[in-house]
């Protein structure tokens, strides 16, 4: 409760909001005490008086009453109108909403059908239909107003209800011989109270303002008594002489409703846990950047990350994903990426192309050069145009990653036509060719069926078939293969296989597969809490790991039909990278560690030829170089 | 297709049934002789005889409905006494008027709405989206008829741009132009709450989509930013975003009585709350069932265009 208070301090407008109605209340409360005209005594001689004037600070209405007066009463009569309409929706529909949804069954059918009927009414006309039987009148349009709103809250409360009613307390009360009645009291309201306290505050201004509107149309307080609405209605006649008379009800209405609904929408913010965390905020075009110097390419590969530094920033805290990577790939050549999910290979891989979310993602440091140039704070224009159409990328969930509500053929053609210009049928032919390309059968059928319709594996050879529609030089390769099942990723292994092959690609495989890499893979580049452990040849990697890591990652893969992937067989987490310890970051899980490891950084060092690792007491080492 | 648009038909049937009883019930809460009530100054006793005869207002409640249905079925809505009219004659005359203010204004409001909604989210946080983000806030909390009494003010009294009131001039031709500058105020003025309400889910829903892997996949297609936004983006936003245009078409129409009686508009609005003040029951039970019943029709029209979008609805 605290906290929410805080939060509620923290947004200014909400509490503004907050300050406005106390006002607004506290005013409405004391009016019988202070010394104002009588609201209901005519003086027409006195009418119309401008504001400002002489004993009336607000003016007078068409009939000489003072207008400050009306005012005041005015306010105090619709806030007790939208209270009241709201107590009584509240606790009416409540009641209605705990007996359907505590019985369930029939009851609940029966009476959730009727609250669906009344829904399916625009408001106005059932309100306008009660008033219609009744008669025009203030208790009959508040009436009205509560009954207008009772679905609502019927339907909001079934439904906490039902969480509540099958709970395993109220299981072992009604055992225990609990009465119905006695479980409702003392179990179900109790924990729906919170909830109906939060509707009646949400919707209070709305029932303000229906009163109001329905004694603007003369169906809800009779003269001589007014309320905001009915002040205005009266005012409506003598609107273009005499303005301020409607004005000053309609201001009051305004300010009201305003307050109210800055109040709402702060203790909606508050309540939303979404918007604290921040997870809410839209990703930018491209990856925010930030970096002091730009660091030189450490080859002249057709690919190139030196020093790359990508940091999250959530609030008042850093977390270093990547921490200064340097890799390269040269044209035609696979090189492998390899880590636990956390390792920061995947943002290795995003910030290439500047398609790491941001915010929080910022890129700090280091530079990734493509054919020579630096594209990191690169123009958005400039990057746009490499996308796709040089460096292209496949993601790992092909049916989030495919638009749900376009076709595949529609989406191969946008790839197509976004670089190129040439037309729909043309586009059309090179994109069966591309399904064609990575063996979807029957493609010309295919290329009108929409994701959801396809198998994973088949809608992941269209990922790869829109990463290849501009015969791009590179590819990255997010986790193609993990969301499918063996089989299917040795197929889709084997298409990229040859597609390498035949078009001369470069691809950078991110996976957490030592299976995977071997069987891709000319390289491979192990990442750990955001930094490259170990580098070298697939083969010798794999036949001799150096840094205990790598060795720890070969272990984990299943040998042929050997079932699940053990990934419990690395003991521990990977740290947070938010907090990397000094030294060693895998320290903390390795059996060798010694004191020296976490005394201070490590450089990845060459251990033999086209060999790099990052640990001070590598494994393996005669091997490699015998 | 045609197979779900017959589906929702029928799933209607139950729905209209339901309003139909809602409606005769609350009827039914008038107190005293309903054939007296009815008639009102016209109350004669071989009025009131004839009236009871025809509706069977002697008869128990479930005759009284039956026999209130069947007319209804064969477009007999009764009899309004202060008018001298069939009440369904009445109503649709009022009908087309109310039509073109809510059907203009659900227009703007959509258009706009989700415009302001799609630019705030690109927008997040940026100037665009704090102004837009103001003028919702300020959009959604000031009365609909009192913003019409301001704009006739402002815009008719003291800027003379459009007429203070009416749909047609009194004297003159009537056309389209002269129509449109009759409408553009009402239709304004009933469109800024609903426009609120629809920017600021759209904006939401805007955000929530932009987040998602497809977004991105677009984006490392090199796809142009605009074209993320509006294409991409918006397609998939418009499959949450259309629900809330179906329910703020209701309070369209219900804005719409409001500012009827601001603007003086012959639409139904208008009639309903002179028929409730003259007490002329019967015109107010058949209109209310009558667009209550188009309100209906006009649900399973949204939800056809929403599986018309949505390829992953079983249609
Ligand atoms: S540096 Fe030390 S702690 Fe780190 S991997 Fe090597 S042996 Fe283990």
């Amino acid at each position: 409760m605290m906290a929410f208070l805080k939060l509620l301090a923290r947004n200014r407008l909400a509490l503004a909001g907050l300050i406005v109605i106390w006002i607004v209340v506290f005013l409405a409360l004391i009016t019988p005490l202070l010394p104002l005209a009588d609201p209901d005594v005519t003086d027409t001689p006195n009418r119309f008086k401008a504001p400002f004037s002489e004993g009336a600070v607000l003016g007078t209405d068409h009939l000489g009453r003072d207008l400050l007066s009306r005012l005041m009463w005015g306010t105090r009569l619709s806030l007790a109108m939208g209270v009241a309409a709201a107590i009584i929706a509240a606790t009416l529909g409540s009641a209605i909403g705990i007996i359907a949804g505590y019985f369930g069954g029939r009851t609940d059918n029966i009476i959730m059908r009727g609250v669906d009927m009344l829904m399916a009414f625009p408001y106005i006309l059932l309100a306008l239909a009660i008033v219609a039987a009744l008669g025009p009148g203030l208790m009959n349009a508040l009436f009205a107003v509560a009954a207008v709103n009772v679905p609502f809250f019927a339907r909001n409360i079934r439904g906490i209800t039902v969480g509540v009613a099958h709970k395993e307390f109220v299981d072992a009360v009604r055992l225990a011989g609990m009465r119905d009645s006695e479980i409702i009291l003392r179990e179900v309201l109790p924990n729906v109270l919170p909830v109906i306290v939060i509707g009646m505050s949400t919707t209070v201004g709305w029932m303000i303002l229906e009163t109001a509107g329905l004694s603007f149309l003369g169906l809800g307080s009779q003269p001589p008594q007014a309320d905001l609405g009915s002040m205005l209605g009266e005012a409506r006649s003598a609107l273009i002489t005499n303005p301020h008379t409607s004005i000053v009800p309609g201001a009051m209405i305004l300010i009201i409703v305003m307050g109210i609904n800055l109040l709402g929408d702060g203790v909606r913010d508050a309540l939303d846990p979404r918007l604290k965390s921040g997870a809410l905020s839209r990703p930018m075009p491209a990856t925010e950047v930030d970096r002091r110097e730009t660091t030189r390419a450490q080859t002249d590969s057709l690919l190139d990350i030196a020093g790359l530094q990508t940091e999250f920033r959530v609030r008042n805290r850093v977390y270093k994903a990547v921490g200064g990577v340097d890799l390269h790939v040269e044209k035609g050549e696979c090189l492998g990426i390899i880590g636990e999910s956390g390792s920061g290979k995947s943002v290795t891989a995003l910030s290439v192309m500047g398609l790491v979310a941001s915010p929080p993602g910022v890129i700090t440091g280091g530079a990734v050069h493509f054919d020579g140039d630096d594209i990191i704070g690169a123009k958005y224009e400039v990057l746009r145009s490499l996308r796709g159409r040089r460096v292209a990328y496949i993601f790992q969930d092909p049916l989030a990653t495919l638009h749900p509500l376009y076709k595949i053929g529609d989406q191969l053609i946008e790839a197509i036509q976004t670089h190129e210009t040439i037309s729909k049928s043309a586009a059309r032919s090179r994109a069966i060719d591309l399904l064609k390309s990575v063996r979807i059968p029957n493609a010309e059928n295919r290329i009108d069926s929409y994701p959801h319709e396809m198998s994973g594996g088949m809608r992941q050879r269209v990922g790869i078939a829109m990463a290849l529609a501009n015969d791009p030089d590179v590819i990255i390769a997010d986790e193609p293969t993990t969301a499918l099942d063996v089989t299917v990723q040795a197929q889709i292994l084997s298409v990229l296989n040859d597609l390498r092959r035949e078009r001369g690609l470069a691809i950078l495989f991110i996976t957490h597969d030592f299976g995977v890499v071997g069987q891709l893979c000319d390289r491979v580049a192990v990442m750990y809490a955001g930094k490259i452990v170990e580098e070298g040849p697939t083969d010798a990697v794999l036949r001799n790991p150096q840094h205990p890591y790598t060795s720890r990652l070969i272990d984990c893969v299943p040998t042929l039909g050997g079932g699940q992937r053990k990934l419990a067989a690395i003991p521990g987490l990977p740290p947070v990278v938010d907090r990397l310890p000094d030294g060693c970051a895998f320290a903390d899980r390795c059996d060798k560690v010694q004191m020296e490891c976490r005394s201070g950084a490590i450089d990845l060092a060459a251990t033999a030829p086209a060999r790099k690792t990052r640990c001070l007491f590598p494994e393996n080492t005669q091997e490699a170089s015998a | 297709m045609t197979g779900y648009i017959l589906k929702r038909l029928v799933s209607a049937i139950p729905v209209l049934l339901g309003i139909s009883v809602i409606v005769f019930l609350i009827m039914a809460m008038i107190p005293g002789d309903p054939a007296t009530a009815i008639l009102g100054s016209y109350a004669t006793p071989e009025n009131v005889e004839k009236l009871n005869r025809d509706l069977g207002l002697d008869q128990g409640l479930v005759p009284r409905y039956f026999i209130w249905l069947g007319n209804m079925m064969q477009g007999d809505f009764g009899r309004s006494f202060a008018l001298n009219r069939p009440v369904i004659d009445e109503v649709l005359d009022r009908f087309g008027a109310t039509l073109i203010l809510a059907g203009t204004s659900f227009v703007l409001c959509s258009i706009l709405g989700i415009a302001a909604g799609v630019v705030s989210a690109a927008r997040q946080y940026g100037f665009a989206d704090k102004a837009i983000t103001f003028v919702v806030l300020l959009g959604i909390s000031i009365p609909s008829f009192f913003l019409g009494m301001m704009m006739i003010l402002l815009f008719a009294v003291r800027l003379k741009w459009f007429p203070v009131s009416g749909m047609w001039p009194i004297y003159g031709d009537r056309n389209f132009w002269v129509l449109l500058d009759h409408l553009a105020m009402p239709a304004i003025a009933l469109s800024v709450v609903a426009t609120g309400v629809i920017a600021r889910l759209a904006r939401s829903a805007m955000l929530e989509v932009l987040r998602q892997d497809f977004i991105r996949t677009a984006r490392a297609k090199g796809v142009r930013e605009s074209r993320v936004i509006w294409r991409h983006a918006l397609r998939a936003a418009m499959v949450s975003i259309i629900p809330i245009l179906g329910i703020q078409a209701g309070f369209v129409l219900s804005g719409a009585v409001y500012i009827e009686m601001v603007f003086q508009w012959p639409g139904v609005g208008r009639m309903l709350v002179d028929a409730i003040l003259k007490r002329d029951i019967l015109l107010v039970q058949g209109g209310v069932v009558f667009i209550a019943a188009c309100y209906v029709m006009f649900n399973i029209m949204v939800d056809v265009a929403q599986a018309l979008l949505d390829p992953r609805i079983k249609t």
